[in-house]
C-alpha cells in the first residue's frame, strides 16, 4: 500500500494510504480523544470529540473520519481544537448527572478524563435534564440511560459485532436514547449478555452489577488468563483488589478477542461461592467428615496399593478433566501410567 | 477425532477461528453456536454480513438459520446419510476438485462407487431434507473458493459419529477444501481445554501428542523418561471404565474435575456401576453428584486460583495466570497429583506448573518449541516443533499429516433408538447460551443462576396440543432407561416428533433418559438421540 506523508504537531508522519488521521497520529504516539470511535467498528464521526486543525480546511474535521493525504498539515491541540472540544464536554455536561463520586465508573471514564484534560467541570449551559428511569431488572448490568452520552458504540457492537442488534437510537431530538425496540426490559429483547456494549460504555451509563463498589480501575491488578468455559479460548484480565476478583476485562489484544459472551463476561463468581470444598473430606460411616490433606492422601495411596496388589494395575483407572490445565492432566495420565494402567480417559466424548 | 486422524493423520481443528470470516461458504452441523461457542457464532453472523454463504443442518432450527442459505433440517441421526447426499451431488454435477483428488488423497474411486445410491431422492427419504436443498447445499459448498466446515457433538454423539465425521472429510476432500486459508474441517471443542486434554495423553490409547501407548518406540521413550515399565495394553474409556466398575473388574477410580452422575449417559447405570467400585476418590471445586458418592473428596482450586496452559479449540495453547490465592484449603490438582505420586513410592521434584510444563516438552514433539515465556497474551499453535518456529495455524497445507489424504466409503446406520408406538418421541440433548456441562460452575454463578433457573423442555406446539399442556406445565418424559418430569416450552424451533432437554440440571437429569449404545469406534455415547413417551404430569 502507498505511503502518505503529512505532519502532525510538527512532526512528520509517515502513514499508510487510507488511514484516519486518528490512526495516524496514534503510529507517532498522539493521543486524540474519542467516545464514539472503535477501531473495530465502522466509523461514524458522531461525537466530534476528535476534531483536529488541518491547515487550509475551512472547518474543524473528525480525526477518526477523514483519511490521510500527501502533505497534509495538522495540529492537535490549538486553541481552536480545545475551545471546540470544550464546548462539547459543556454540551454533554448540561445533560449528563454529576454524581461522580459514587459513579462506578470513576477512573475509568473517558468524560471525566477529558473534562480532566480541558479543564471542564460542568457545564456552562442550563436546561432540561433527562429523567429516565434507572434500570436494574437484568441480573448482569445497569443501565443508567441518563448518563448515556449517545455515542452509539453499544449499538454498533451489538449489530456489527455481536449481531444480535438488541439495542438501537429511539426517538429523536433530546428523547434520543439507546434501547430496545419498543423499550421492552432488556432481558425479554433478543439482548444476550455479551457485555460488549458494558465494555465499550465510554461512560457510566452500563456498569456490571457484580464488583458494584469493590474497586475501582486503578485500585484493581489485572491478571491476564484464559476463559475456563467453551473451547473458544478467550484471553480475559480477572480484576483484583484485596484477592478478591470484583470483575473481568476482555483482552482486546487477543487474537480472536477482546469479545466475550455472557459465562466469560460475568460468569466467573463461582470463585468464590459458599459452597467450594475448603478441606478433604473423608466418608466414615456413610458421612463426610473433614480431614486433614496428609490423611485424605495417605488412604488415597493406600487404596491404590492395596487394590493394586490384590487385583492388578488395571484394576485401577482415572477420569482425567477437560476442565483441568495441561498441567494437570499430563501428571494425572502420567500416575496411572506409571502404576501400570493405561486406564486414563476424559469427558471428551461428553 | 478417530476420524480426522484416519482421514487426514491430525484429529483437530485443521484452521483457525479468525479465518472463519475468510470463507466463501460456511457449512454448520450439528452445532448451535451462537449458544454453545457464542464468540464463534459472532464470527459466523459477520461473515455472513459481509456476503459468505451460510448452510446449517440441524434437527432444530437454532439461531443461526435465520442467517443461513440452506437450511438442511434433518432428523435427528441421518447426518452420514445428509453428508453422503452432498457428496453424490457434488460428483454428479461435476464439482469436484479433480486436482486436489489426484494429488493429494486416496481411495476416490471406492468412495464414488459407493455414493452412487445415494441420490437426493434416498437422502431425503432418510432424513426428511428436500432433494431441492441437499443440491443447493451442496453447490455453494463446492463453489466456493473456500468452505469451511463446523461442526460439534451434533454430529459425534451419535452410535454413528465415526463415521458422520468421516463423510465430512470425504466432501471436504471431494472439494479440495482443506489445507488453504478460510477453508478446512473444524470440530469446536465444547470445553476449555478438551484439546490439552487430549494432547496431554489423558486417553487410554495414547501418551502425549498421540504417541500409541502400543508403539514400542514411544513406550520405550516414555520408559526412560519415567523411569519405570509401561504397559502396552491399551486402557479402557471412560465408559468402558463405568462398566467394568459395574462388572467389578476395575476397583478404585480417581475422577479429577467430572461429574458423570449428571454427564454420562443413562445415569441409573452409571451409579450402579461406580457404587460397585472398592474405592472412589474425586477431585473438584464443588460436591458434585459425583463427589457425594465418593469415599474421598479432594478439594482443588479453580483455573483463577492456578497457573498453567489450555489448548483452545483452534490448538493454541495459551496461558492461565494465578489470580488469587486458593480458597480454604484447596490445592492446584497437579500438586494433589505430585503428592499422591510421592505416597505412592515415585520421587516427583515438580515446584510450580512450569516444571511440568517442560517435562512436557521433551516428551512431546509438537510441544517441543513453546515455552511459558512465548505464550504472551496470543498464545502458540500446536504444532511448534522448535523455539524459533512461528506454530501451525493452518494443518495440511501442501501435504496431510499422514501424506495422502485417506476417502472413507460410509454408508447410513440409523440410530440405535428409532420412534415407535411405545416410544414415539425422539429426544436429542444439548447445551444453552447461560449454563455450562453439568452446571457446577454457571448455577453457582448468580446472574446466569438467575436468568435461567431451571429446565425446559423444548416442544413443538403441534405435539403440545395434542399432549394437552401450555407452556410451563410439567411432563413426564420417559424412556427405556428412566423418567424425568420437566417444565415444558412450546416452540418451533423443534420439529414435531422431537423433543430438546439440555445436561444442565441435575434436578431434571437428562442422563437418565439417553442411551448408552456408543459408536464403536470413539466410544461416545448416543446423547443425541433416544426415544421416549411424554405425558403430561
Amino acid at each position: 500500500m502507498s505511503q502518505v506523508n503529512l505532519t502532525i504537531n510538527g512532526i512528520p508522519v509517515q502513514a499508510k494510504a487510507g488511514m484516519t488521521i486518528l490512526e495516524a497520529a496514534k503510529t507517532v504516539g498522539i493521543d486524540i480523544p474519542t467516545f464514539c470511535h472503535d477501531p473495530e467498528l465502522a466509523k461514524v464521526g458522531a461525537c466530534r470529540i476528535c476534531v483536529v486543525e488541518v491547515a487550509g480546511a475551512r472547518n474543524l474535521p473528525a480525526a477518526c473520519t477523514v483519511p490521510v493525504a500527501e502533505g497534509m498539515v495538522i495540529q492537535t491541540e490549538t486553541e481552536r481544537v480545545r475551545a471546540a472540544r470544550k464546548t462539547i464536554l459543556n454540551l454533554i455536561w448540561a445533560n449528563h448527572p454529576q454524581d461522580c463520586l459514587v459513579c462506578e465508573k470513576t477512573g475509568s471514564c473517558k468524560l471525566q478524563d477529558y473534562s480532566y484534560r480541558y479543564g471542564v467541570s460542568g457545564s456552562i449551559y442550563k436546561g432540561q435534564k433527562k429523567e429516565i428511569p434507572f434500570d436494574d431488572t437484568n441480573p448482569f448490568f445497569f443501565r443508567d440511560l441518563n448518563k448515556c452520552i449517545l455515542c452509539g458504540k453499544c449499538v454498533r457492537k451489538c449489530h456489527d459485532i455481536n449481531g444480535v442488534g438488541a439495542v438501537d437510537f429511539m426517538w429523536r431530538g433530546f428523547k434520543t436514547m439507546v434501547t430496545t425496540p419498543f423499550d421492552v426490559p432488556i432481558e425479554e429483547s433478543s439482548c444476550v449478555f455479551c457485555g460488549m456494549c458494558v465494555d465499550v460504555c465510554p461512560v457510566g451509563a452500563l456498569t456490571p452489577k457484580q464488583g458494584l463498589g469493590q474497586g475501582r480501575s486503578f485500585e484493581v491488578d489485572k491478571v491476564f488468563t484464559t476463559c475456563p468455559y467453551c473451547g473458544c479460548g478467550c484471553t480475559l484480565y480477572l480484576n483484583v483488589k484485596n484477592d478478591k476478583i470484583v470483575g473481568v476485562t476482555p483482552n482486546f489484544e487477543g487474537p480472536i478477542n477482546g469479545h466475550l459472551c455472557v459465562k466469560g463476561r460475568f460468569g466467573w463468581d463461582f470463585v468464590d461461592s459458599p459452597d467450594r470444598l475448603k478441606t478433604p473430606l473423608i466418608k466414615k460411616g456413610g458421612q463426610f467428615v473433614e480431614a486433614g490433606w496428609d490423611e485424605a492422601l495417605d488412604l488415597v495411596a493406600e487404596k491404590f496399593k492395596e487394590v493394586r496388589a490384590q487385583y492388578g494395575a488395571d484394576a485401577l483407572g482415572g477420569f482425567s478433566s477437560a476442565r483441568c490445565t495441561n498441567e494437570d492432566n499430563y501428571l494425572f495420565q502420567k500416575l496411572l501410567r506409571v502404576l501400570g494402567t493405561n486406564n486414563v480417559d476424559h469427558c471428551a466424548r461428553l | 477425532m478417530a476420524s480426522l486422524a484416519t482421514a487426514f493423520g491430525s484429529g483437530a481443528m485443521t484452521n483457525t477461528i479468525g479465518e472463519i470470516e475468510e470463507a466463501d461458504t460456511i457449512f454448520v452441523m450439528g452445532s448451535n453456536t451462537t449458544e454453545n461457542h457464542p464468540v464463534i457464532g459472532y464470527r459466523i453472523k459477520r461473515a455472513v454480513r459481509k456476503g459468505a454463504k451460510l448452510i446449517v443442518a440441524d434437527p432444530r432450527a437454532i439461531e443461526l438459520c435465520e442467517y443461513a442459505d440452506v437450511f438442511l433440517q434433518l432428523r435427528p441421526g441421518t447426518n452420514e446419510a445428509l453428508l453422503n447426499g452432498l457428496a453424490h451431488v457434488v460428483i454428479r454435477d461435476g464439482l469436484t476438485d479433480e486436482e486436489f483428488i489426484k494429488e493429494r488423497t486416496e481411495g476416490y474411486e471406492e468412495l464414488k462407487a459407493a455414493l452412487e445410491k445415494y441420490t437426493p431422492e434416498y437422502v431425503s427419504e432418510i432424513t426428511g431434507v428436500p432433494a431441492a436443498d441437499i443440491e443447493k447445499a451442496a453447490h455453494l459448498y463446492a463453489k466456493a473458493k473456500a468452505a469451511s466446515f463446523l461442526y460439534t457433538m451434533g454430529v459425534t454423539q451419535h452410535t454413528s459419529g465415526t463415521n458422520n465425521v468421516f463423510t465430512i472429510a470425504n466432501l471436504a476432500m471431494l472439494t479440495g477444501n482443506l489445507g488453504k486459508r478460510g477453508a478446512g474441517v473444524n470440530p469446536l471443542r465444547g470445553q476449555n481445554n478438551v484439546q490439552g486434554a487430549c494432547d496431554m495423553g489423558a486417553l487410554p490409547v495414547v501418551f502425549t501428542g498421540y504417541q500409541p501407548v502400543t508403539n514400542d518406540e514411544a513406550r520405550a521413550k516414555f520408559e526412560k523418561a519415567w523411569g519405570v515399565p509401561l504397559s502396552g495394553k491399551p486402557g479402557l474409556t471412560a465408559t468402558e471404565m463405568v462398566n467394568a466398575a459395574g462388572k467389578k473388574q476395575l476397583r478404585a477410580l480417581y475422577i479429577m474435575g467430572e461429574n458423570p452422575m449428571v454427564s454420562d449417559a443413562d445415569i441409573n447405570h452409571a451409579f450402579h456401576c461406580l457404587d460397585s467400585l472398592d474405592f472412589l476418590v474425586v477431585q473438584d471445586i464443588f460436591m458434585t453428584e459425583t463427589a457425594k458418592i465418593a469415599d474421598v473428596v479432594l478439594p482443588a482450586v479453580t483455573f483463577a486460583e492456578k497457573e498453567g496452559t489450555f489448548v483452545n479449540t483452534e490448538r493454541r495453547v495459551q496461558k492461565v495466570n494465578q489470580a488469587v490465592k486458593p480458597r480454604g484449603q484447596a490445592r492446584a490438582d497437579w500438586e494433589i497429583i505430585r503428592d499422591i505420586a510421592n505416597r505412592l513410592g515415585f520421587d516427583w521434584k515438580y515446584k510450580k506448573a512450569e516444571d511440568v510444563f517442560n517435562e512436557i516438552r521433551q516428551l512431546t514433539p509438537s510441544y517441543a518449541g513453546i515455552t511459558y515465556g512465548r505464550l504472551g497474551v496470543t498464545g502458540v499453535h500446536w504444532p511448534c516443533p522448535t523455539e524459533d518456529h512461528p506454530g501451525t495455524p493452518i494443518l495440511h497445507v501442501g501435504k496431510f499429516s499422514r501424506g495422502l489424504g485417506k476417502f472413507t466409503p460410509i454408508e447410513y446406520t440409523p440410530p440405535a433408538e428409532e420412534p415407535d408406538e411405545e416410544y414415539p418421541f425422539t429426544l436429542t440433548t444439548g447445551r444453552i447460551l447461560y449454563h455450562y456441562h453439568t452446571g457446577t460452575m454457571t448455577r453457582r454463578s448468580k446472574g446466569l443462576g438467575e436468568i435461567h433457573k431451571e429446565e425446559y423442555m423444548e416442544i413443538n406446539p403441534a405435539d403440545a396440543e395434542a399432549l394437552g399442556v401450555a407452556e410451563c406445565d410439567m411432563v413426564k418424559v420417559t424412556s427405556r432407561r428412566g423418567e424425568v418430569k420437566t417444565k415444558v416450552k412450546i416452540t418451533d424451533r423443534v420439529p414435531k416428533g422431537v423433543v430438546f432437554m439440555t445436561f444442565h440440571f441435575s434436578e431434571t437429569a437428562v442422563n437418565l433418559l439417553t442411551n448408552t449404545a456408543c459408536c464403536p469406534t470413539a466410544k461416545i455415547p448416543e446423547l443425541k438421540v433416544c426415544t421416549v413417551r411424554l405425558e403430561k404430569a
